[in-house]
């Protein structure tokens, strides 16, 4: 019969109509500068610099190695080293970046850079907020804008920031180790050389 | 009542207060500014309802961002095209391209000046209204050729051809559907057709066997006329671009559309007179509530279904459209046609409700029948290579 399919039709749209008002799961638009969907943790953008402790200049884990500016392929990272040098967690004095820039119009978020990192230093981050009046200063990121501490990379990446923090434990006990080798190295070089002092005034005495 | 003869008094006060030189043109002046006025604020109502109840058939909330619920939609839209640049094609011709959106637009309220909306309360009281009102719109159609030739542009131009052959085509129902109710009523003012309804909802057309028909068909008919969906072919953005309208631009685009709005309500309104009781209450107690407030309602509810049809149907196919119209309404309409007469002929009555019902429900089951084993009205069926191998 000629119209039947019409009026089916007709009351699956009304039941849509209605549907959405008193259904939630219908209407699945999240209205977003006044809602936002937590973001997965898994997601990523852009690169940002990591710091320890509170103040960001001094616990900036970067040392200015410039692989990840070598390695970037849209090369995006713009670093300038300090002449400056400044104690990093292990205590060994380190170089520090006095510029240190990223083009955000031009990252393309592969995470290179987080990859090739030996300081655990540049990381992903889940912040996708960038627009700005400005095509090309508000887009490019200088140092201060990059530095976020610790704890925000936990609060973003909590599996991965476990991951990063227990490597720098390892390193840091590594490095204790090897410390500690180290002395006791010297140590038992000063003892040997000493007796062997003694082993060769003996000798001479001996001989004498 | 009571409320148009206030409107009346206002208006024969306000002309007498004139020069009598300027009484004529300012007695039609004020006839028509209030339907100008009310319709042009209407369809700015009525395009941020299409999309709202669009956007809920849809699952979505539609606009809700400029004003509170977004009401002030229709204004920023209106800005916005009235900033736009207009422009006019190098080859078009211009003065065909710029009379085809006001003739549009003027043809659809001309159309609005005999429909009464209350009692008296008519801009133009003639003999043969619903005849003035089918040339009229039958002058939109062609305002549309005009925008479609004057642009200059094949899309233009095709959809212009497109227009005038689905106009055409639908204009034979919708007339011979409005027929049913001219001859029952025995006149072709439309005041007269308003006034044969007026007494409660049992008196209306459409509680009829031929009205019902009828109504179903002139409001299928209506959508074609509009060029609304399911029949927007004319314009067919998927298409066609925009058909006639491709080459406009800023207000006279704006112009097409509040055309095309301003048509609808008038159809809506002629549908509501001719079947739905025009401005009568449905209840004889009702009556003290103004018969513009019911006319007003009625057209609404008409809208909302559209809107509520555009919001279920996708677009016909040109040899769809053209077939429905030929095959299915044509013979439909005549049917009708001849049940209204057999009712005219009984002079009312249950024999006349059953005969004429009888001859309505016969015709649309057994020709919708015939036309279901013709293969095109089916759904179509597909036969893969492999799988006709394989059944063999």
């Amino acid at each position: 019969m000629i119209g039947k399919g019409i009026l089916k039709g007709m009351v699956e749209t009304a039941r849509n109509l209605t549907g959405s008002f008193h259904d939630p799961d219908r209407l699945t638009t999240v209205e977003y500068p006044e809602q936002k969907i937590p973001a997965k943790e898994n997601a990523r953008n852009f690169p940002f610099l990591i710091y320890d402790g509170d103040d960001w200049e001094a616990g900036l884990r970067c040392v200015s190695c410039q692989i990840c500016e070598k390695e970037c392929p849209p090369q995006c990272i713009y670093i300038e080293k300090d002449k400056e040098k400044k104690p990093d967690f292990l205590g060994k004095m380190q170089m520090q970046p006095k510029i240190f820039d990223i083009d955000v119009s031009v990252c393309m978020g592969c995470q290179i850079c987080v990859e090739v990192c030996p300081f655990e230093s540049i990381r992903m981050d889940n912040d996708f907020e960038y627009a700005g009046s400005d095509r090309f200063e508000s887009l490019l990121l200088t140092k201060d804008q990059l530095a976020k501490s610790n704890k925000y990379y936990h609060s973003i990446h909590p599996t991965e920031a476990q991951e990063t923090d227990e490597i720098r434990v390892q390193k840091r006990e590594d490095h204790l180790a090897k410390e500690k080798a180290k002395a006791e190295k010297l140590a038992k070089a000063k003892e040997e050389a000493a007796t062997k002092a003694a082993l060769s005034k003996a000798e001479k005495a001996k001989e004498e | 009542m009571w409320f148009e003869e206030l409107l009346i008094t206002i208006k024969y006060y306000l002309v007498l207060q004139m020069p009598g030189s300027l009484q004529p043109v300012g007695s039609a002046f004020l006839s028509s500014l209030p339907i100008m006025t009310s319709f042009g604020g209407l369809f700015a109502l009525a395009t941020l309802l299409e999309r709202k109840m669009l956007g809920r058939i849809q699952n979505r909330y539609g606009p809700n961002r400029v004003g509170p619920g977004g009401l002030l939609q229709p204004v920023a839209d209106g800005i916005k095209m009235l900033t736009k640049e207009d422009i006019v094609p190098k080859n078009a011709d211009h003065l065909i391209h710029f009379l085809a959106p006001l003739g549009l637009l003027v043809s659809a309220m001309l159309g609005l000046s005999v429909i009464p909306f209350g009692h008296r309360l008519i801009a133009l009281d003639i003999e043969t209204g619903i005849l003035f009102f089918f040339a009229m719109g039958a002058a939109s159609e062609l305002a549309i050729f005009m925008a479609g030739w004057g642009s200059r542009n094949k899309y233009a131009l095709l959809g212009a051809l497109r227009a005038i052959a689905q106009m055409i085509s639908y204009e034979i129902p919708l007339i011979l559907s409005a027929l049913s109710v001219l001859m029952v009523v025995g006149s072709l003012s439309l005041s007269d057709v308003a006034q044969a309804q007026s007494g409660g909802i049992h008196t209306w057309h459409i509680f009829t066997p031929w009205g019902f028909l009828g109504c179903i068909l002139f409001l299928i008919s209506t959508l074609a006329e509009i060029n609304r969906s399911p029949f927007d072919i004319p314009e067919a953005e998927s298409e066609l671009i925009a058909g006639h309208m491709t080459e406009y631009s800023g207000f006279k685009y704006a112009l097409f559309f509040m055309a095309e709005g301003v048509a609808m309500f008038a159809m809506c309104a002629l549908t509501a007179t001719l079947f739905l009781g025009g401005y009568h209450a449905p209840l004889p107690i009702l009556s003290f509530i103004p018969g513009p407030v019911w006319l007003f309602g009625k057209l609404t509810s008409l809208v909302l279904l559209f809107i509520w049809i555009r919001g279920t149907m996708p677009r016909l196919r040109a040899d769809q459209l053209m077939e429905f119209a030929w095959k299915f309404m044509l013979p439909m309409s005549v049917v009708n046609l001849i049940a209204a007469g057999v009712w005219v002929a009984l002079d009312g009555g249950v024999a006349a409700w059953i005969l004429s019902g009888l001859l309505n429900c016969v015709a649309y089951f057994g020709w919708s029948r015939i036309l279901s084993q013709a293969s095109r009205f089916n759904p179509r069926t597909y036969r893969y290579a492999e799988e006709a191998g394989v059944s063999k």
